[in-house]
């Protein structure tokens, strides 16, 4: 009679499966799911929205990390990349796309008007798109370069591997219940 | 379009027709300005529209002369479709006086005093649609009045739109073209009166 020891032993060096099997944790399968597969909403609103034209296209190419599905819907996408100035007239409608997008979401401010509102320090340009809505990634530039976008992105997997979503929501779980 | 003031040539025709409407003439490198009276303004654009030839306007925009009383002034760009004459006629505008509208003499015109209503607060008689053509209905101020300040002004209607002021940090930062050396020229604070 085997014991439960054996089996498990003997399970990890069964030919038959052999290679097949990875041990992870769950929050490193979900953000390495997650970080691959980065749907963007492109929310070009100037010239930064060309530069993010450019990233996409074949000469830079981002779907090398899984991010060239642009999607024209919020309900499908992942990642918000605010490109370009923001006006006053804009900012609500830009917050409203914000919030039809489902959790869990991040957000690019891409360039200086999408961060600080830029040169228009004007009656007519919001201020940065921080003031609306919570921003992940800052990319610097005027616009930015492909490269620059391209390493916000990466920036914002490397910061999407750190997440620990269910370890939280266990925890949360537990105090909740305790 | 040659260097000589083709539309020289229609200044007698106007002189005739809005004899103490013109106020003054000006030409410049070829360029020809006849400055009117408000009330010679209609009658001199449907003059210059269908006697002169003038199909096209290029462009309506208009001053603020902050101080000066009248304040505003209006200045029509004007020009044939063969682009071989350009004109342009401007009008002072008190506060409390309006314009009448060009939209019947072109449809261009509609958007053009749209947009001088919105940012300097002209209003038009006679616009068949005269709101908001950039700010929206209900922003309760004229960006591009004088006495507004370039920061802007704290203005919130719920769901449609707010405005905050932004941080100018001594500023405004304007360039001194005129000055000498590179360091001269760059963009400086500058204080605002």
């Amino acid at each position: 009679m085997e014991t439960l020891e054996t089996i498990s032993t003997h399970a990890a060096y069964d030919s038959k499966i052999e290679g097949n099997i990875i041990f992870t944790r769950v929050d490193a399968a979900i953000n390495w799911m997650r970080k691959n597969s980065l749907w963007p909403m492109p929310m070009g609103l100037a010239c930064c929205a060309i530069e993010l034209m450019a990233t996409a296209s074949s000469r830079f190419d981002i779907s090398r990390f899984g991010m060239e599905v642009m999607r024209f819907s919020p309900r499908q996408s992942d990642v918000m990349i605010v490109a370009g100035t923001v006006t006053y007239k804009m900012a609500l409608a830009v917050k409203r796309v914000w919030d039809q997008m489902p959790e869990p979401k991040w957000c690019i401010a891409m360039g200086a008007c999408a961060s600080s509102g830029g040169m228009y320090r004007s009656y007519a340009v919001l201020q940065g798109i921080d003031k609306l809505i919570p921003v992940d990634v800052y990319i610097s530039g005027c616009p930015p370069r492909p490269e620059a976008l391209i390493e916000g992105l990466m920036k914002l997997q490397e910061k999407i591997d750190a997440e620990h979503s269910t370890e939280d929501q266990k925890r949360t779980f537990f105090e909740e219940n305790a | 379009m040659p260097e000589s003031a083709v539309a020289a040539t229609d200044i007698p025709a106007l002189r005739e027709a809005l004899r103490e409407g013109i106020l003054s003439e000006v030409e410049f490198r070829g360029e020809n300005t006849l400055n009117l009276s408000l009330e010679a303004l209609p009658k001199a654009l449907e003059f210059c529209k269908h006697k002169l030839g003038y199909e096209l306007l290029l462009d309506i925009s208009s001053l603020d002369h902050f101080g000066d009383d009248p304040r505003f002034e209006m200045v029509y760009e004007l020009a044939s479709l063969d682009d071989t004459r350009h004109l342009r006629l401007k009008a002072k505008v008190s506060e409390d006086e309006s314009v009448p509208t060009a939209t019947h003499l072109w449809k261009a015109a509609d958007w053009h005093e749209r947009e001088v209503w919105d940012m300097m607060g002209i209003p038009f008689s006679g616009h068949p649609n005269l709101k908001r053509i950039l700010m929206w209905e209900g922003y309760p101020f004229f960006p591009l009045r004088k006495d507004f300040p370039l920061a802007g002004r704290p203005t919130d209607m719920p769901d449609v739109a707010f405005t905050g002021v932004a941080p100018l940090e001594g500023g405004p930062f304007v360039t001194a073209p005129g000055a000498e050396t590179v360091a001269k020229r760059e963009p400086r604070a500058r204080h605002q009166e």
